[in-house]
């Protein structure tokens, strides 16, 4: 690199505000970072940068910020921050394409750690409680099982992508501790899960979960979830498509069939 | 977790009962007060006696219109309170209707509470007659204040109907892809257009000479009688 380029990159710096917490019930408060530039930076690499030098904008030392990252290629989910106000995968938000001060908080929908570290167990029990899995444990091999068909593998391939991140849970504004709704997530994993030949033999499970308290039905339609989801998963096609198959489901009770 | 028990039923009946009965209860409504415009006093009062020879009438009223207004009205309050607000950080267009579905349904539980006791109940208390109805929105819209009132109620209540048709075909299972979703979207809104229509018309009506003569000419039979 020219001597010159080096200079003038060097002498970059990138602003951070960050909304801090020292334990869960503690109070949040801010702290302002600068950061030297490097050319395609993402939020991680900033923060990686806070905690070698753990200085405050005003040159007080600090505690460095904690956050959670993996896989820092956008398929674990564990990394998902509020950047500028936008809930988002922290390790693949490129620096050169936000703007500053950058300001990074927890996504406070779930419970808050530390800083920016959240606890997502809500989204992992709601996964148990609507059993997104195939059951095929036992005590024999029961052979191969139905082929899935390509039409639907594509679709189903989608919804496969869901990294448990929470960004569609942060943005639904129905997500929050007056409601019970198990968020849409959890709901398009019950899609997924009904349409595979094997999973399907337990669809009426999934289906009865989510007609449970603290189910499908306190979707109010506000459909953010799908303009924030980062793997781009049809949520509100997910969505309607069980609302279609609870009420059949529904129906079918009643009539006792 | 807000409460025990399961929302489940509750949210359909909801979602169902704001379509029918009450959907359809707003489009009667609307076209039954558009004859106040298009006929007059005369076509008002003709639709009103026709409303009338509805058999076993109160009945209906209550089964069709109050329980279903008082169970969607009270529940759909607990849902709203149950909503977090954030249009701010999420501006998009379904996002704020989401938001204003809230807002025009307790918007709406007022308007309906308030109109309904300035109409029905007036007419339980012996107030008005069925006959005096017309003059009696003559005189109940002669303020500017209650136009404003009454122009605020039609349009939130039209639109939360027109809106929440859009969301009962969601939650119903009926529209599932974008595409199902948009067009139906764009059919509500030209019902929320069309009602609202029908519905300010009417205000306008009310206002007008006929009913107002017809006002003043009950006005003089009562201080007279
Ligand atoms: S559906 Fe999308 S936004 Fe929601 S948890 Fe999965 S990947 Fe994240
Ligand atoms: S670290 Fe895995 S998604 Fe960001």
């Amino acid at each position: 690199m020219a001597g010159t380029t080096t200079t003038t990159t060097a002498a970059r710096k990138v602003k951070f505000v960050i909304t801090r917490r020292e334990r869960p019930d503690a109070s949040p408060f801010t702290e302002e970072f600068e950061v030297p530039y490097r050319p395609n930076m993402n939020v991680i690499s900033a923060l990686m940068e806070i905690q070698r030098n753990p200085v405050k904008t005003n040159g007080e030392k600090t505690a460095p910020v904690c956050w959670e990252s993996n896989c820092l290629e956008e398929v674990c989910g564990a990394c998902s921050m509020v950047v500028n106000g936008k809930p988002r995968q922290a390790c693949s938000t490129l620096i050169d394409k936000l703007e500053q001060p950058i300001r990074l908080e927890p996504m406070s929908t779930f419970p808050v750690v530390r800083d920016l570290v959240i606890n997502r167990e809500r989204m992992f029990k709601a996964l148990k409680k609507v059993k997104a899995w195939i059951p095929i444990d036992g005590t024999y091999d029961l052979g191969p099982g139905p082929r899935l068909a390509e039409s639907k593998r594509q679709w189903a391939y989608e919804l496969s992508k869901c990294m448990t991140c929470g960004v569609c849970l942060e943005a639904c504004p129905n997500v929050n501790d007056r409601n019970s709704f198990i968020g849409p997530a959890a709901i398009s994993q019950v899609r997924l899960f009904n349409v595979h030949p094997t999973g399907e033999m337990n669809a009426h499970e999934r289906l009865e979960a989510l007609m449970e308290e603290g189910g499908i039905e306190g979707c109010g339609n506000s459909q953010n979830c799908v303009r924030s989801c980062p793997k781009g998963i049809p949520l509100t096609t997910s969505i309607a498509a069980m609302n279609r198959d609870t009420t059949k489901h529904m129906f079918k009770q009643w009539l006792g069939m | 977790m807000a409460s025990k028990g399961n929302s489940y039923l509750p949210r359909k009946l909801h979602s169902l009962l704001g379509v029918i009965p009450l959907g359809l209860f707003i489009i009667e409504h609307a076209v039954a007060n558009y004859t106040a415009f298009e006929g007059g006093q005369e076509g008002f009062s003709k639709s009103i006696n026709f409303l009338n020879s509805i058999p076993l009438v109160f009945w209906v009223e209550l089964f069709v219109i109050w329980l279903p207004i008082l169970f969607h009205g009270v529940y759909g309050l607990y849902i709203a309170y149950q909503s977090n607000v954030n249009t701010g950080r999420f501006s998009y267009g379904r996002n704020w209707a989401f938001t204003a579905q809230r807002i025009t349904g307790v918007i709406t539980f007022i308007f309906v509470a308030w109109h309904f006791y300035e109409t029905r109940v007036q007419i339980m208390l012996g107030n008005v007659t069925h006959e005096e109805l017309g003059q009696h929105m003559n005189n109940i819209l002669s303020d500017p204040l209650t136009v404003t009132a009454y122009v605020i109620g039609v349009i939130a209540a039209t639109f939360h109907f027109s809106n929440g048709l859009w969301a009962f075909l969601v939650s119903w299972g009926i529209t599932i892809g974008p595409r199902a979703q948009k067009v139906s979207s764009n059919i509500c809104m030209v019902i929320f257009v069309i009602v609202s229509a029908l519905f300010l018309l009417s205000i306008f009506a009310f206002r007008g000479d006929e009913f107002a003569s017809a006002a003043a000419s009950a006005l003089t039979s009562l201080s007279v009688g």
